[in-house]
């Protein structure tokens, strides 16, 4: 009896020591790959980044990948938050116990998981062979069509939040509104979309930490630029891409700027995360 | 609001509710619409790139699957490469991230104090929040290296064992299967981890308290009462992890080698459909574009079935859960 | 209270003026993209840097390899593609696209050795060869020591490093190697990417130099100015007249004075294995692809503005990178070329 009873107590100490190094190795990961992107990138950071472009290569900086950056994940943005606010607000309030509903929930999900690189390759199928037909070459690979790109990748967060986020909102409200004699579209604009603002914002401000790091779809939709362009119909710098093509090089200058432009990434999409936590820590809602 | 301020004429009143049922289909037409978007961008995704990948499927067919032979100069393409690559590297990343995932899953819910369990999971999350350009970087930079330190030992230890020995034998080159296997199961683990910690949290805590009144060990319950309550939401995790690593570019393009010859070591380059896509595709003219945008096809549809295995698992227990 | 439902459609209103906008702005845009060829990525940024200073005018020169800057300018998708393997008249003929030289470079075989500097390696075209059909493997094979009696050798194992992308510098190598190894011509060929029988690829020169760099005991090949730049131990070659010659601008000179280009339709014509005493052999030419009836007219008519500008006011730029400049008679065919060949 005692042999047993020591037998199950040493397997569950060496099991809960094993969970506790498996916890340790997690965080030892995290620990090394923030340390060296903190010490390689804060040793790089100067001021020539913010001003000069990546056409001067070791001597040069990043300003036109922070521009094109900031451009296209804004226009993604622009191009997903809407949609993804009022698909959202269709699968929480019109279609929460439809067929239609769960299905496009269900597909909703897998979207969030697709391989970047495949919904990089779509938009160049359905926007830049086209755009390159239509104007002669004029218009081919384009800032705009990188930020589609972005889009598609920060769309399921926003729906998905959305969805989650009004359905938190109580259903008293709904009938209190209903009862004056509201009609459904202003009860869920006026209403409903006020009330979990904080929640849909904390959506769209995922999304964008979500695809300010994506490079995979840039590389055959914004292709890349060594000069600074506000334009959103030419070819587009990013931050992702230029860190991308400088870790290929072997100038070790090189590596020092996109070190520097991958501390910049991270601490932003980090404070992101860490901004909705802030925002929304009252309900927590997976993203995976 | 402007409903109580207005006269109650009947003629108005009437007239109102009309506009509001006309205004209600349109705001109800507009959002269906954003929703099927959703569905439209899958289904583009899907058929854009079949239709890209036409003409590599109708010439080769099945072949393209199984042939090893990807040689842009005779324009022959065989995917049998970068399908192995992608499948060895995401198995790869499972056998290592699952069981760590389960032991910090353990941990967060049965053993850390409370205090401990927001800063270590928010931590462990963080991961999932470092964009994969920064993994690949890291990779390149600081883990292959320090993979070409060990990978000597890992010749003359596991290199020695029948059978699986063949798996590390290999140069020191640091990069390869292996190693990409390795960074993406660093990038797959909070994924994993954070979908066991929920689960394991909504097993009752009368199953948990009767197991442990009868004297079982905390390893017990986790094992014969947590696991087997939350058996396929775990699966559902894991194929939700596996989803990630097959389609996941930037963090092994730069550590993976980029070879198309196939091998029995997991020490030696490989290629993987997202890499080969990364590398070739702005070069790809004719049938090469169409065998790569074929081999986007596949991931998509791989990943595909995955990760509906990843949510209808999950859907179980939400559903006896009575959710 | 309407008001907020108008907004959608105010939206669209704004949306197509943004749009239309956009596309009006397009047509004074002065950027002109090129992309491709690696090999002359560094000497194009140069001249590019230095052309954006005196004219405005931006060159965006990508580098994706050659077989990218084919790619791009027949789809269609760039101002002018960069390849270091000519295309065939006829290939240029079918899609109406002309090509001629920019810059002559040296692919030189970089390698990773502790305790072997730079130049201080000989190697021959049959051992580079062999080394990249796999069957070479140690650093002290008898093939390598046999041509480096006083170099001491290591026994470890070589690793292969080659293009991951399809290459005009690959291109040219492995045109050279097909000439000097019968064994190399049937088993891999030449093209821009070819099935390699050993090794692990990079991504570019860039790529490749990277990894050269990173992995001990590694060799691959590269344009000489990313050997330069990044201080790569590069190997002295065995021409084809039997000389050790060492890879610098006067050994390229001496590849390109053998090369009749004068008799080469299109500019077609590889300077790989040269007969000179003194040539490297493997010299290599970039060439600049461009559609002779330009979708684009006034970009195109930019881009000729930098050639123009490159042949005449960027030799120091190219020399500084050890490229060899194009001599004055090819400079004068090509301008002959271009209004022959190229309607503006």
């Amino acid at each position: 009896m005692s042999a047993i009873y020591a037998r199950r107590s040493i397997t569950n100490i060496i099991a809960l020591v094993l969970s506790g190094f498996a916890t340790l190795l997690g965080l030892i990961f995290l620990v090394w790959i923030l340390w060296i992107t903190a010490e390689n990138g804060f040793g790089a950071l100067k001021l020539t980044l913010f001003t000069k472009i990546t056409a001067y290569g070791a001597d040069g900086g990043l300003s036109n990948a922070i521009v094109g950056s900031l451009m296209m994940d804004l226009m993604a943005l622009l191009i997903c938050a809407p949609i993804g606010v009022l698909a959202g607000t269709y699968l929480a309030e019109y279609a929460s116990s439809t067929r239609l509903g769960a299905s496009i929930r269900f597909l909703n999900d897998i979207l969030l998981s697709a391989p970047s690189i495949v919904l990089g390759l779509f938009v160049y199928v359905i926007v830049v062979v086209p755009a390159t037909a239509l104007t002669g070459g004029s218009i081919t690979f384009s800032g705009f069509a990188g930020s589609v790109a972005l889009a598609l990748i920060g769309l399921p967060v926003i729906v998905r939040t959305t969805d989650e986020m009004l359905q938190l909102v109580p259903g008293t409200l709904r009938e209190a509104a209903l009862s004056l004699g509201i009609p459904q579209w202003k009860l869920t604009m006026q209403v409903l979309m006020r009330a979990a603002f904080s929640g849909i914002l904390t959506g769209v401000l995922l999304a964008l930490a979500r695809l300010a790091g994506e490079t995979a779809p840039l590389l055959f939709t914004a292709f890349g630029n060594t000069y600074m362009t506000f334009h959103p119909l030419d070819k587009m710098a990013s931050m992702p891409q230029t860190i991308y093509q400088y870790t290929n090089d072997p100038d070790p200058a090189l590596h020092a700027i996109a070190w520097a432009g991958a501390l910049l990434i991270t601490l932003f999409v980090l404070a992101l995360s860490l901004l909705t936590r802030i925002m929304f820590s009252r309900k927590k809602v997976s993203y995976e | 609001m402007q409903a109580t301020s207005a006269e109650p004429l009947a003629r108005d009143t009437e007239h109102r509710s009309r506009a509001d049922a006309r205004h209600d289909l349109i705001f109800r037409l507009l959002l269906r619409c954003c929703a099927l978007f959703v569905l439209a961008t899958l289904l583009g995704a899907a058929l854009s790139t079949l239709w890209g990948g036409r003409d590599v499927l109708l010439k080769d067919g099945f072949h393209f699957l199984t042939s090893s032979d990807w040689n842009p100069v005779e324009d022959q393409y065989g995917a049998l490469a970068p399908i192995a690559g992608t499948l060895i590297t995401s198995l790869i990343a499972l056998v290592i991230a699952v069981p760590i995932s389960f032991g910090i899953a353990l941990f967060l819910t049965e053993i850390a104090p409370n205090w401990l369990r927001g800063p270590v999971s928010a931590a462990i999350e963080l991961l999932a929040g470092i964009p994969s350009i920064i993994y690949g970087m890291w990779g390149l930079f600081v883990f292959v290296p320090f993979m070409a330190n060990i990978e000597p030992t890992l010749n003359d230890t596991l290199g020695n064992i029948p059978v699986i020995g063949a798996l590390f034998q290999g140069p020191p080159l640091g990069l390869g299967l292996l190693t990409a296997g390795i960074v993406l199961a660093v990038m797959i683990l909070p994924f994993i981890s954070s979908v066991m910690r929920e689960v394991f949290q909504t097993v009752p805590a009368r199953l948990k308290e009767s197991s442990y009144a009868l004297g079982s060990t905390t390893w017990e319950v986790v094992w014969d009462i947590v696991l087997p309550y939350t058996r396929s939401a775990v699966i559902g995790g894991i194929f939700l992890g596996l989803g990630r690593a097959l389609g996941e570019t930037m963090a092994v393009t730069f550590v993976l080698g980029n070879s198309y010859n196939l091998t029995s070591s997991l020490l030696m380059p490989g290629t993987s459909i997202s890499s080969s896509i990364a590398n070739e595709f702005n070069e790809a003219v004719g049938l090469h574009r169409s065998a790569l945008i074929a081999l986007g096809f596949l991931l998509f549809v791989v990943t595909f079935i995955v990760l509906l295995i990843a949510r209808l698992m999950l859907r179980q227990l939400a559903r006896r859960e009575g959710r | 209270m309407l008001t907020s439902f108008k907004l959608p459609s105010r939206l669209g209103t704004l949306a197509i003026a943004v749009a239309a906008s956009m596309f009006g702005m397009t047509a004074q845009a002065t950027d002109i993209t090129g992309a491709g060829s690696s090999f002359v990525y560094p000497v194009i940024s140069k001249w590019s840097a230095a052309y954006a200073e005196k004219t405005g005018n931006h060159i965006n020169y990508q580098s994706i390899g050659s077989g990218g800057g084919i790619a791009q300018i027949k789809a269609g998708t760039v101002d002018f593609g960069a390849s270091d393997m000519p295309l065939k008249p006829e290939d240029l003929a079918k899609f109406g696209l002309g090509q001629f030289p920019d810059v002559i470079g040296g692919i030189v075989p970089a390698f990773n050795v502790a305790g072997v500097a730079p130049g201080a390696l000989v190697l021959d075209g049959a051992t580079l060869a062999d080394i990249y059909l796999g069957k070479i493997t140690t650093w002290n094979d008898p093939a390598i020591v046999k041509l480096n009696p006083s170099v001491h050798l290591p026994s470890s194992r070589i690793t292969v490093v080659h293009r991951s992308d399809g290459s005009g510098t690959s291109f040219n190598f492995t045109d050279y190697l097909s000439k000097v190894s019968a064994d190399w011509k049937t088993k891999v060929g030449e093209g821009t990417a070819v099935q390699w029988p050993a090794g692990i690829g990079g991504k570019g020169n860039e790529g490749v130099s990277a990894y050269i760099k990173q992995i001990p005991n590694s060799i691959g090949y590269v344009e000489y100015a990313y050997a330069l730049k990044n201080n790569i131990g590069y190997a002295k070659m065995k021409n084809a007249a039997g000389n050790v010659v060492e890879p610098n601008t006067a050994s390229f000179q001496a590849a390109a004075v053998t090369a009749d280009w004068k008799n080469a339709k299109d500019f077609n014509l590889l300077m790989t294995n040269a007969p000179g005493a003194q040539a490297w052999p493997i010299t290599a030419t970039s060439w600049v692809i461009m559609y002779k009836t330009p979708k684009n007219a006034s970009n195109t008519k930019v881009a000729f503005d930098f050639f123009k500008f490159a042949y005449s006011n960027g030799q120091d730029a190219a020399r500084s990178l050890a490229y060899v400049p194009l001599p004055d008679s090819l400079v004068q065919q090509i301008e002959s070329y271009w209004s022959s060949e190229y309607k503006m």
